[in-house]
């Protein structure tokens, strides 16, 4: 009878010891990163032990779904305006933010030839619809309608344009022929260093202002040491290596 | 009201949407429900399952599938361009193609369980006073089956307003055209607008509570049998 809770405890010290050198991240990951951050992940566990469990999904539902409790460590965000409210409001460790990738705008098409390499399709408009994110929902399509302010297209193209919830559906409109091109992310459609099919152009940075992601850790993973390696991962050489081959500066 | 503009813009929208969509389906479910009462065919039991699909799959599936159905490489998108009626997805006849097929369940279920109560004797008296077979249906059956239009009717409208996986897949959120009160009110709670948020969605709950509310009152289940 006496075995009984000595057992117990070595049980629980187990637990506690592997708690310590192995702990668990969840990870909220804006949609455009999904591809380089599975890498990443992987890439993660494999150097550390941690392991890193991801959610993948739109900027701002994460947010609201963080402010009400949701149970995630690591927010790696489509903007850096998110991670920057979410600090100041308290919701996440100060201090903790910083850039992970920058993305690049891409006028894309399933269609090879139909986008030529300076984009003068956008003057052409020989479409019937031009696909991009919801402006108000997703930074590649605010970068979207500032490049074509730019281009003083804004009004004449407006009425084709068909609006995705996130850069991942405006792919698929684009990706399913319905729209003949689209603005997406880079990252959507490159691989190896070039575009992956289609035809593509990639909108030069001075069209719009840059898309900075910024990474954040949530109050509530502030003592989770997982959280924390990962996020000083993000930042290795070795990451940025993957993220840059997705089509990302850093 | 904190209603804006759009979200008034997205309310007719919605409205229209679901009165075409209803009337549509009960033009093709009345046939089709009658079939489905009266068959003896093995067929019965297969296109039951069709009809009922809706119910369990969920929309984005059916939005899933529409897109790439729908699409220029696709086999309606090709049938629909070589009409030279253009693409569906985007479009608010899209939506109504949508929205038939994901709200068919909801509108030919109710009128097959009427045609299926009434049963062959009120049919057989008519014949016998030499009643024509559409005479028989327009004075006999549409009559007796009236609770089963009412259910499929106010089913069939709130189901399409309540409509939202499919039309986020397909319709492009465009202003007008596609952006009905569903989508509208996601933006509003993905970008944080909460407040305009709280006055669509209390109008969506408050709109479905009524009509359920005026089906149960006006359609008390058991009067009929006692």
């Amino acid at each position: 009878m006496k075995k009984l809770p000595a057992l117990l405890t070595s049980l629980l010290c187990l637990a506690l010891a592997g708690a310590a050198w192995a702990d668990d991240v969840q990870v909220a990951v804006a949609a455009n990163f999904t591809a380089p951050m599975k890498t990443i992940a992987a890439e993660f566990a494999k150097a550390t032990g941690h392991t890193a469990t991801l959610s993948f999904g739109a900027t701002g539902r994460f947010y609201t779904q963080i402010k009400n409790g949701a149970p995630f460590d690591v927010f790696l965000s489509a903007d850096d305006e998110t991670p920057a409210k979410l600090e100041q409001e308290g919701a996440a460790v100060s201090g903790s933010r910083f850039t992970y990738a920058t993305g690049q705008l891409v006028l894309w098409s399933a269609q090879p030839d139909f986008v030529d390499a300076q984009g003068e399709v956008l003057k052409k408009g020989n479409f019937k619809n031009i696909a991009l994110a919801a402006p108000k929902l997703a930074p590649y399509g605010a970068a979207a309608i500032e490049t074509l302010t730019q281009l003083g297209l804004l009004d004449s193209l407006s009425p084709k344009f068909v609006q995705g919830e996130s850069i991942g559906q405006t792919f698929g409109f684009v990706s399913t022929g319905n729209a003949e091109l689209g603005f997406v992310a880079l990252s959507q459609v490159y691989e190896n260093g070039k575009i992956k099919s289609g035809s593509a152009w990639i909108v030069p940075e001075r069209l719009h202002s840059p898309i900075r992601q910024d990474a954040v850790i949530l109050a509530r993973a502030k003592d989770n040491k997982a959280a924390a390696a990962l996020a000083e991962f993000l930042k290795s050489e070795k990451a940025r290596a993957v993220i840059r081959a997705y089509g990302y500066t850093i | 009201m904190l209603l804006s503009e759009a979200d008034l813009g997205a309310i007719g929208l919605t409205l229209k949407l679901a009165t075409v969509v209803t009337l549509i389906l009960l033009v093709l479910g009345t046939p089709l429900a009658w079939w489905l009462a009266r068959t003896r065919s093995w067929l019965k039991g297969p296109v039951n399952a069709l009809v009922a699909l809706p119910i369990v799959l969920p929309p984005v599936v059916i939005g899933f599938y529409l897109l790439v159905a729908m699409g220029p490489h696709g086999p309606v998108g090709r049938l629909t361009q070589a009409l030279g009626l253009g693409g569906l997805p985007f479009t608010f006849a899209g939506l109504v193609v949508a929205s038939v097929i994901y709200t068919l369940p909801f509108v030919v279920q109710p009128i097959q369980n009427a045609f299926e109560a009434i049963g062959d004797q009120p049919l057989e008296a008519a014949a016998t006073l030499r009643a024509a077979p559409l005479d028989r249906f327009f004075s006999v059956v549409l009559p007796l089956a009236r609770p089963g239009y009412l259910t499929a009717t106010v089913m069939g409208f709130a189901h399409t307003v309540g409509e939202f996986g499919v039309v986020l897949m397909i319709g492009g959120n465009i202003p007008d055209k596609t952006r009905v009160i569903s989508v509208q009110l996601y933006d509003h709670v993905e970008i944080q607008e909460y407040a305009q948020a709280h006055g669509l969605a209390a109008g969506m709950l408050v709109f479905s509570f009524a009509v359920l509310l005026a089906l149960y009152l006006l359609n008390p289940t058991g009067r009929r049998r006692a």
